[in-house]
Parts: C-alpha cells; structure tokens; sequence
C-alpha cells in the first residue's frame, strides 16, 4: 500500500474510532453511569490512542527504509565495487535505483547491477508489505486499547489534556531540533572536508580556485582552498553595505520617530516595509541589469576602471535592501526612550536635535547596536544580491571597484549542479556553511542579548 | 543675602540670557541640517523603493504582449508525411514546422538562397509548430486544407517589432538584416502582423525558447511547495507559541527553546539549504528538486517567524479573559483553545501569511536542494521535479537573450503582485480585527 | 498619601447635576477669588486658554509669580494645574494637538510671542519633573549638559565650578562628591530628584517650575527636597504643582487652588488654609473630595 493511502486508512479508522468512541460514552452516560468526561473527550482519547502509535511507526519505518535498503543493497554487490569510495557508491546505488524504477541507465545490461536492482526492487516491496501489515495491526490494536478504556473509571479529559501538553512540548522542541540539524549537516560535512584539506590550509590560504587542479599532487587534485580571499569579499561587501545602511536607516528611523507627523509616518513606514518585503532575488536582477552597468559607466565616465561585477554594485544594492531592517529595530529602540527624558532635555532649554543627539541616542544605543549587529549578520549571510551581482573571482583586495567573492556565492555555485557528494569541493560548500553559522550565530547571540538587556532596562 | 551676592546673582542671570543668545544662531542651523539629514534618508529610501519598481516594471510590461504574425498554412500530406489516418503518434511528429516554412515561402517567392531563407524562417517562433501541432491532432481531418492561424513571432523578429534593434546601426552589426525589416514592413502593411496579450506566459512552463516561457511551472511549483510549507509551520508554531506563551514553567529549558527560536529567526536562510541538502535528500532520501523538500526546509525556515508573532498575538490576550474562564471552573486548555485562542487568532494569521509571504520571496536554500534545474513540465504532486518563482526568475536572469530580460521581469512584477496581496491581506486582517483592551 | 480620585469632584458635590458640560460648571464657579496680582511680578499670566485639539483644559486664567516666592498650585487632579505649569516654559509645544491663547509674560516679555525663543526661554525658566529623569550619564555630565548646550562656561574649570557650585545648592554634593562618574541612574530616588534640581540650577534659571517633585519619593526624601524648596527660594522664583496640601502650607507662601481648569482661589497660603473664602476651596482643604 502506498503511504498517502495507508495514511488515509489511518485517517479513516482515527474517525471511526473518534463516532464509535464518543457514542458509547454517550450511551454510558445515558444509562446514568457516572462519568467523569464529556462524551467527546472518550472519543477523542480512542482517536489518539489509533493514531498516533501508528503514525509514529510509519514515520520512522519511512525514514529508516531507504537506509536500510541501500545498504541490503551494497550487501549484494561483488567486494570490488564495494570497496569503492562513498561517492562513487552513492553513484552505484542511484544507477541501480533507476533500472529498478525503469529509469535510463546507461549500465542496464550489467548483470550485476541488474540483479542488485531486482534485489532492490524485491526487498523494497517486501519491507512495504511489512509496513502496511505492522502498521494496520498497531492502528488497530490502538483503536480497541482506546475503547476499551471507555468506562468510568477512566479520567478521559485529563488524559486528552496530558496527550495535549505531550504534542505542544514535542512541537516546541522541533526549533531545538533544526538548531542541532544544522550543527549536525554542516559539521559532520566539514569535519571531512578538514580530513582531505587541512583546517589551517582552509582558514588561513590566500589561495582560492576550487575548481581546477593546480598541483596534481595536492589533495583531491582539484584545486585549492584557502578561504582568506572569500572571508575578505564578504567583510568587504558588508562594510560597503553597512556603510549604506546604517545612516540612511538610522537617520530615516530618527526622523520618522521624532520628527515626522503622524500623517507621514502612516505612509512612510509601510512604504519602507515594502523594500524589506521584496524578496531579495529581485534586488539581485536589478543590482545585476541596473546598478552594476550604471556605476561601470560612471567609473568609466571619470577614467576608473570597473568590473563589470564590481562589490560596490553588490554592497549598495544590499545596502538598500537592510535600510529598512536598521531603520524599523531602531525605530523601535527609540521609541522606547521614555519621554521623560526628552523632557528633562528639552526642559534645560535643549533644541531637539541636541536632545536626540546627546540624550535619546546615548540612550537607546545599546539597542541600536544589537539592532546593527543584527544586520551585519545578515549582510554576511544574505546570498541571492551576492550570486547575481557579485563575481566568482576570488580576488584578495579592498578596492571596491574589483570583483570579488562571498562565502554564500562559492557556497552556491559550489553546490548547484550533480556532483559527488563527497568530492573535496562538495564538502568545501559545508565547512564554508559552517564557518557562516557560527559567525552569524555569534553575532545574533550578542545582539540579542544586547537588545534584550536594552528591553529590560526600560520595562 | 546681602546686597552685593543679589548683585552678582542678577549679573549672571543676564549672563545666562547674553550666552544663550549668542549661541542660538548656531543650534538652529544645526538643527535644520539634523532635520534636513532625516528627510534625505527617507526621501533616499524611497526613492530607490520607486526607482526599482519603475525600472522593472518598464522592462517588465512588453512581456505581457506577444506579436503574432498571420499566415495561410497548406497542411498537404506530402509536406507533413503523414495523412488524416495516421495514429496519434505519428501526428504528434509530423513535419509541421516544413508546412510553416513552406507557407512563408509563398509569401515572398524571391527567396531563394540557403541564407535568406534561413532568415525569412526566423519569423516563425520554434513554438509556432506546436500551435499547429495541437490544432491537427484535434481535427486530422484539416490535413491538405489550407488553414488561416495566427503563430507567435521569433525572438528577433519580436525584439525588432518593439523597437529593441538600432536600425542606424550598419547591417553587419545587427541581428536583424536590411531584407528582413523589408519583409517584416510588406506584412506589417498587409496587416498580418499583430500584437496580443501574451496568454502564453501564463499557459506554459519553461523553455529555452524566450518568447515560449512561461511561468506556469514556476507557479505551481511555489503553489505546491507553500502548501507544505503551510500545512506544516502554521500548526507547528501555534502549538509552540501556545506551550511557550500559556503552559512552559520558567526554567533552563525553556530558556534554550527562547533563545534557539530567536536565534533560528536570524540564521541565514542559506543554511536552511545546506541542513536540507544534508538531512532531508542525503540521509532521508527524499527526491531532488521536490516541492516536499522545498517545503520541508522552508517551513523551517519560517517557524520562528509565525512563532514569535503568534506568541505576541497569544500574549496580547488580557489575562482578565483567561481569569473569568478559569474562574467558571474551565481547565487551563479548555481556557486556551475555547478563549485564548481565537481571539489571538487574526494576530496569529497575519504573522503566518508574513511568513508564507517571506516564504514564496524565498531562493537560496532552494537552489541547494536542486530546485533549479531546467523543468519544462508543469508539476502535479509533491515529489514531481519542480522549481519556484524566485528561482524561475534567477534562472532567466543569467541568460543574455534581450526576451528573458523582459521575461524576467514580467516574472518579478508577478511575484510581486502576489506578495503585494498577501501584505495587503494581512494589513487588512490586523485593521479588521484590531482590538484595545 | 495622595490618592488620585478619578471621579470628577462637582460629582460629590451634589448641588450640581452630572448632565452639566465642564463650560457650564465652570461658568457657575464666577470669578476667581483674592489677588492674583502681586507687585513687581516675575512672571505674569493673563487670560489664558489652554485646548487639547477641541478639549479645553484651562479656561482663562490670571496669576501672578513673584521673585523670592514659592507659589503652590493645588487641586485636585485633572483640575489643569500641570497644565498651566507646562506653559510657563512652553514644555506644551511638544504636544502637537494642544494650543495656547491669552498672554503670558516674563519681565515684561511675553514667552508665546514671536520675538521669543522657546530654547532661551527654557534655559531661563527651568523644570523638575513629576518622576526623577536623570539621563542616563554620570552625575557630573548630568550637572554639565545645560551649560555645556548653552555655552555657559568658558573653560574646563569653569565647567567644574558650575557642576559643584550647583550639586552644592541641590544639597547633594556631599553625598555624590567622590562618585561624580557614577551614573546618575545608580542613585536613590531622592536623590535623583535633587541630582535633577541641580541639572537645573545649572543654567542659571530666573525661574524654577516643579511638577509634583515628591510625588515618586519617600517622606525622607520629600523632607529634604521641602527643605531644598525653602532655601532656594532665597535665589530664584519658584512655581510648585503639589498634590499635598500639607507639603503646599509647608513651603509656599502663596496658593493657587485650581478646579477643572479653573483658577478658584488665589492668596496667601496662611489665608488659604485658614480661612478660605470660596466654597469648593474649603471642601477641598477640609479634605471633602481630591
């Protein structure tokens, strides 16, 4: 049975269950037996107790098929191909999953792969079988447990409630799951990046060129990597972005908080709201088609050379993209300045320029630091303006008017495409990822801090 | 006080008065550039906002036309090889585009030589057989009758009927030669030649060909993909904002979960690609360029976005409401999902369709899990090859033909338009139901 | 303590029906009693109207503030007294909905007229507000804002004098002497006020406006700030917004009591507490309503 209609079988019997439930405690009820719930919750308490059990068994008989199968699989093939390394195996297996699904294979005459696909092919019908047969049987078993424990003795809203708690605490730990996901993916894949490329080499090479072989005895024989050039076109793009960002949001924050009135503010916030809002592959094509070729004109126009994909084009466009950011948590911020101190300033017969300046900015300025810390780590990790609009060349410079590379860029193109998993490239992409998360990570856990201090501090 | 500190007293004060004035000057102008400072930033910021909008959208609009040129095709058997009681297959395979030729041809009996011929072809889009293709196999009965259709342009062709080609330019220099503008000005005179709204776009999937993309596949790939992404995060994170906010004891524990989702909400989404890539396609299995891995990762992604307004909206119940329930002998879930609950719910649907918004503007973690490759065919089920918006619109950006420029950008205005209507719902959700306590 | 009493005090008084409009209630109060007028005035307001976009808070009111004085403006709350307080020094131009008419002067001078500069003006009518606002800076940078802004001191040490010469006036510089770089939120309540009072005194005002200095503070330090009051006295014009009538007989020596935006009665403190002549005035001393 496939699992959209075992799924549906479980749905169906989960309802059946939930009538049949509700009804007999009804008819308890009715024959004055004392309950200790409404009707419902027994029907409720029978429907959990059919499907979640089996649910669960069918999560994980899922997860766990396709591991087990490659690996039943691997187990048929002749020792010389299983010695071969994991990525060129991985290849293996994919080809044998294709001729047993009658996908296009160029090796479909290979008798040994042919009979690992029909291997294949037989135990992945046999473990469905299996699945649908255990899964049935505990669906079952679940629904008669649940009714069977329709009687007075059984305290059904409490234990509805506690089923309850049980799916909101598992739910509000799936953010504590996607957090290690990620330490997990990205670290694992870098630590055997770290195996073929030494962690030094990585961190500290002037060296950039993943794609071609420069020695042929280096490791992997497919180039170089040392990431201080991509480290350096990261910092640079950020500055330039930053550079952007930081006046125009924080003096547009100012002016809509202190100055503007009402009228203003009412339009102007939702318009900036609206540049946070496009998504940030649209920033790309116009820094790409319009921003780059306009300052390539302009340099050219007073005799500067410019590429064509120079940092400067990227930065800006970024740039504008965080104005709204810097600008909505500063506004926030300030806002949050009691007016009483503006008061005690403008009451000493301050201007409110000089109380902004010297008061209202002092104090909010731990919450405006966490807020720019906040956007530099999103200038770091922001990708699409960088993949459209910045280059490849992993150029070691500071001259914005250059081409240079991110982290996010080499990430993407590094990954974009069919390659073997286990290819020093590949897993270059992880460790590149990994150095990404932990600088941003660092970076939000100070500025939430920050910021979250700030918060207290007037509440 | 004796005579003399009064004295001194009265001296200062004017002192006060003479030192201020002469400094007034000064603090004005300043504050007038302070002001005017904040004016620019914003004045800056939103210009730019329109800058970019105009600009798209100027390169945007000639994508909604398409020119269409008319012609009498002759569908003779011996040009199409095959005849009315061909079976399907053999219809599907027929020679049409040797019938569009021949039919061109007629037009200008001139021609003669491989080369001009070659550019007289270039009129016809490659898709125009498929046009002719579906008309046939609905009727075999129109093979050797003579058909009047209408077949979109070619991309030059096109590019020159908008003006897009500099005819000062020398010959040599254009893609578009000196016989060809006098071709395509006889049937333009003739009235052969005309400009449609391009239903096309909307009508097809992707395709190598600029004047036959469409962005129906992209589309309902995001369809699919924001299905999952929705069905997922929305019941995921009110469950969460409802533990967070209403049942979790202050402790350690509950701390990490606080920090991790604000953390989550600042991590960069390209990471949501690499855990994708990593967890979901090489340890699960799951299929490539998946709407059900796109939607996996993106509802993620969006998580601590839906959870954190949610937790706002749950917050933003008086307790005074959940003390009456309490007080009426409810328990404290009774309270929450009779009470609590649906009077946060348009807070917790406004944070939810900024999340699906911020989800369907979303491209870098999809490229990592292969949502970008070249898909032609319209995707039906979750695991069907499929791409997005955003990504459909990095795709046609990096080609250099002057029709995906403006196909592009017709693509973004789209987009736009959706995640335009999808603020504007929301915006309108929070008046609707915004409530004082 | 002083309870804030949201019901509108003509409700207790039952002459008075509740349909009335605050226009009509305040029309049958009349005229103000006593003498608002002193000789030589520091500060003189006449006939002025205070709105809140259409809601008038203040209607018409004429009073007098004499060098060498405290004034106590008291009533009960909402009856406009900060109001009228906050238009001493134009602190009401930052609300943007609320309007003044009539006139008020300042030697002479009417502070609402074109020729006058809000900015001057507040450095020469200073305020302590209601809640202790240091800025969140050290003592000392607190004390040097004003004349820092205003260009009051040549030079460093000149600087330095100012801050001590005036922590010393607020009675406070004792206390703070060896922790100047403190920051001024690290101190006590009263403390705070009195770090205020000095912020203040450090622009050289003609005229010290207090919103309710004590309400935030505990009896301790309401009795040094009373006493600060006192002393300064000596110096400057004083106007105090007070809900304590006590605190009211204890360190002004005239009284404005004011009810729903109306001046009632004006006099000397001792006249007022004694042997008021207004009727509401009499309630409210004798603790009938507030």
């Amino acid at each position: 049975m496939s699992t959209s209609m075992l799924l549906l079988v479980i749905f169906i019997l989960t309802a059946l269950t939930y009538v049949v439930g509700r009804s007999r405690a009804a008819s308890l009820r009715k024959q004055s037996t004392s309950m200790h719930s409404l009707p419902r919750y027994y029907g409720y308490l029978a429907a959990i107790c059919t499907a979640v059990p089996s649910l669960i068994l069918l999560a994980l008989w899922s997860a766990a098929e396709p591991v087990l199968l490659k690996s039943s699989t691997i187990g048929t093939l002749p020792a010389e191909v299983q010695a071969l390394s994991t990525g060129e195996l991985d290849l293996v297996v994919n080809d044998i999953k294709n001729i047993a699904t009658g996908g296009i294979s160029q090796s479909a005459d290979d008798p040994v792969r042919a009979a690992a696909a029909q291997h294949y092919t037989e135990s992945r019908a046999s473990s469905r079988l299996y699945r649908t047969i255990a899964v049935l049987i505990l669906c079952i078993a679940g629904a008669l447990f649940g009714l069977k424990k329709i009687n007075s003795g059984t305290r059904a809203r409490v234990a509805v409630e506690r089923a309850i708690m049980i799916g909101l605490l598992i739910c509000s730990c799936i953010a504590i799951f996607t957090t290690v996901g990620i330490v997990l993916s990205v670290l694992f894949e870098s630590l055997r990046f770290f195996n073929k490329v030494p962690f030094n080499e990585f961190v500290f090479g002037l060296q950039w060129s993943p794609q071609t072989a420069i020695r042929a005895d280096q490791v992997g024989s497919s180039g170089s990597f040392g990431a201080v050039p991509i480290f350096a076109g990261t910092l640079l793009i950020s500055v330039i972005a930053m550079l952007v960002a930081v006046p125009f949001g924080l003096m547009s924050a100012i002016y809509l908080a202190e100055y503007a009135s009402s009228t203003v503010r009412s339009w102007a916030k939702p318009l900036l709201e609206i540049l946070a809002g496009i998504p940030t592959v649209v920033y790309g094509f116009f820094a790409a088609l319009t921003v780059a070729p306009l300052i390539r004109d302009a340099g050219e126009s007073i005799g500067l050379s410019v590429a064509s994909e120079s940092a400067l084009a990227a930065g800006l466009v970024m740039g504008i993209m965080i104005i709204p950011f810097v600008s909505s948590l500063s506004d926030d911020v300030i806002t949050a300045v009691p007016q009483a101190m503006r008061d005690g300033s403008l009451g000493l017969g301050a201007t409110k320029s000089e109380t902004i300046k010297r008061v209202v900015i002092p104090a909010a300025l731990p919450g405006i630091v966490g807020g720019i810390l906040l956007a530099v780590s999103r200038a770091i990790g922001e990708t699409m303006i960088v993949v459209m609009a910045a280059g490849l060349a992993a150029n070691l410079t500071i001259n914005p008017l250059e081409a240079v590379t991110t982290v996010t860029v080499q990430i993407v193109t590094l990954l974009t495409g069919d390659q073997a998993f286990d290819s020093p490239k590949t897993l270059a992409a992880f460790a590149l990822g990994l150095m990404l998360f932990v600088t941003t990570l660092i970076l939000n856990v100070i500025a939430l801090q920050i910021v979250r201090k700030y918060r207290e501090q007037y509440e | 006080m004796t005579e003399q500190t009064r004295q001194t007293q009265v001296q200062a004060m004017s002192d006060t008065t003479i030192r201020v004035r002469q400094s007034l000057k000064k603090r004005y102008a300043r504050e007038k550039r302070f002001r005017l400072f904040g004016m620019i930033a914003i004045i800056a910021s939103l210009t730019f906002l329109a800058v970019l909008i105009i600009s798209i959208t100027i390169r945007g609009l000639p994508a909604f036309k398409q020119t269409f040129i008319n012609l009498d095709v002759t569908l003779d058997a011996q040009t199409l090889g095959v005849d009315e009681t061909a079976d399907e297959n053999a219809l599907r395979r027929a020679n049409y585009n040797g019938a569009i030729r021949n039919s061109l041809l007629e037009l200008f009996p001139d021609v003669s030589s491989r080369k001009e011929k070659r550019a007289l072809y270039s009129f016809v889009s490659k898709g125009g057989q498929y046009d002719l293709q579906a008309q046939v196999m609905a009727d075999p009965a129109l093979i050797g009758q003579t058909v009047n259709v209408w077949l979109p342009v070619g991309d030059d062709t096109s590019g020159y009927l908008r003006g897009h080609i500099d005819t000062t330019l020398p010959e040599k220099k254009r893609r578009f030669k000196d016989n060809q503008i006098a071709w395509v000005e006889e049937l333009r005179s003739n009235g052969q030649i005309e400009t449609r709204f391009n239903s096309t776009f909307f009508s097809r999937g992707d395709s190598r060909e600029p004047e036959l993309a469409g962005i129906k596949g992209s589309l309902f790939g995001s369809l699919l993909t924001l299905l999952v992404t929705l069905t997922l995060s929305f019941p995921i994170a009110v469950a969460t904002a409802i533990y967070l906010e209403e049942f979790a004891p202050k402790n350690r524990w509950t701390d990490i979960i606080e920090v991790n989702i604000n953390n989550l909400a600042a991590v960069p989404s390209i990471v949501f690609g690499l855990l994708g890539l990593a967890i979901f396609i090489n340890f699960f299995q799951l299929p490539r360029s998946a709407p059900i891995v796109g939607g996996l990762v993106l509802s993620l992604m969006t998580l601590p976005t839906i959870i954190i307004s949610a937790r706002a909206a749950l917050k933003s119940v008086p307790p005074s409401i959940r003390d009456a329930a309490l007080g009426l002998g409810a328990s404290r879930l009774q309270v929450v999902f009779h009470h609590v609950l649906p009077l946060a719910m348009p807070g917790i649907l406004t944070g939810t369709i900024i999340g699906m918004a911020q989800a369907l503007g979303e491209t870098a973690p999809l490229l990592m899990i292969g949502m970008v490759a070249f898909i032609v065919d319209v995707p039906t089920t979750l695991t069907d090859p499929a791409t997005v918006l955003p990504v459909q619109i990095f795709q046609w950006a990096d080609l250099p033909e002057k029709g995906f420029v403006e196909k592009t950008s017709a693509a973004i205005m789209v987009l736009l338009g959706f995640l335009i209507l999808m603020n504007a719902t929301a915006v309108f959700l929070r008046r609707k139901f915004e409530r004082k306590w | 303590m002083n309870k804030e009493n949201t019901i509108p005090a003509l409700d207790i008084d039952q002459q008075t029906p509740n349909e009335q409009t605050i226009e009509e209630i305040v029309a049958s109060l009349g005229d103000t009693v006593g003498e608002a007028r002193v000789e030589n005035p520091k500060m003189s307001v006449s006939g002025v109207d205070v709105f809140y976009a259409e809601k008038q808070a203040i209607f018409g009111v004429d009073l007098d503030i004499a060098n060498n004085e405290v004034i106590s403006m008291i009533g009960p709350s909402g009856c406009g007294k900060s109001t009228l307080l906050r238009c001493l020094n134009r602190m009401n131009d930052t609300i943007p909905i609320c309007r003044v008419t009539g006139e008020i002067m300042l030697d002479g001078e009417g502070i609402y007229s074109k020729d006058t500069d809000p900015v001057l003006l507040r450095a020469r009518v200073g305020m302590v507000f209601q809640k202790p606002n240091p800025f969140p800076k050290s003592i000392y940078e607190n004390v040097a804002y004003g004349p820092r802004l205003h260009g009051l001191n040549r030079n460093k040490a000149d600087l330095d004098d100012i801050v001590v010469n005036s922590l010393r006036k607020a009675g406070i510089y004792d206390e703070v002497k060896n922790r100047l770089d403190d920051a001024g939120t690290s101190l006590s309540g009263g403390q705070q006020q009195r770090l205020c009072i000095a912020r203040t005194i450090a622009c050289s005002p003609e005229v010290i406006l207090m919103d309710e200095p004590c309400s935030a503070l505990d009896p301790i330090a309401t009795a040094k700030i009373e006493e600060l009051i006192d002393e300064l006295r000596e110096n400057y014009a004083i106007a105090i917004v007070t809900h304590s009538m006590q605190q009211a007989a204890r360190v002004s020596q005239r009284t404005a009591y004011f009810h729903l935006g109306k001046l009632v009665e004006v006099g000397d403190t001792d006249t007022i507490f004694t042997n008021p002549k207004h009727e509401l005035t009499e309630k409210y001393i004798t603790g009938r309503f507030g």
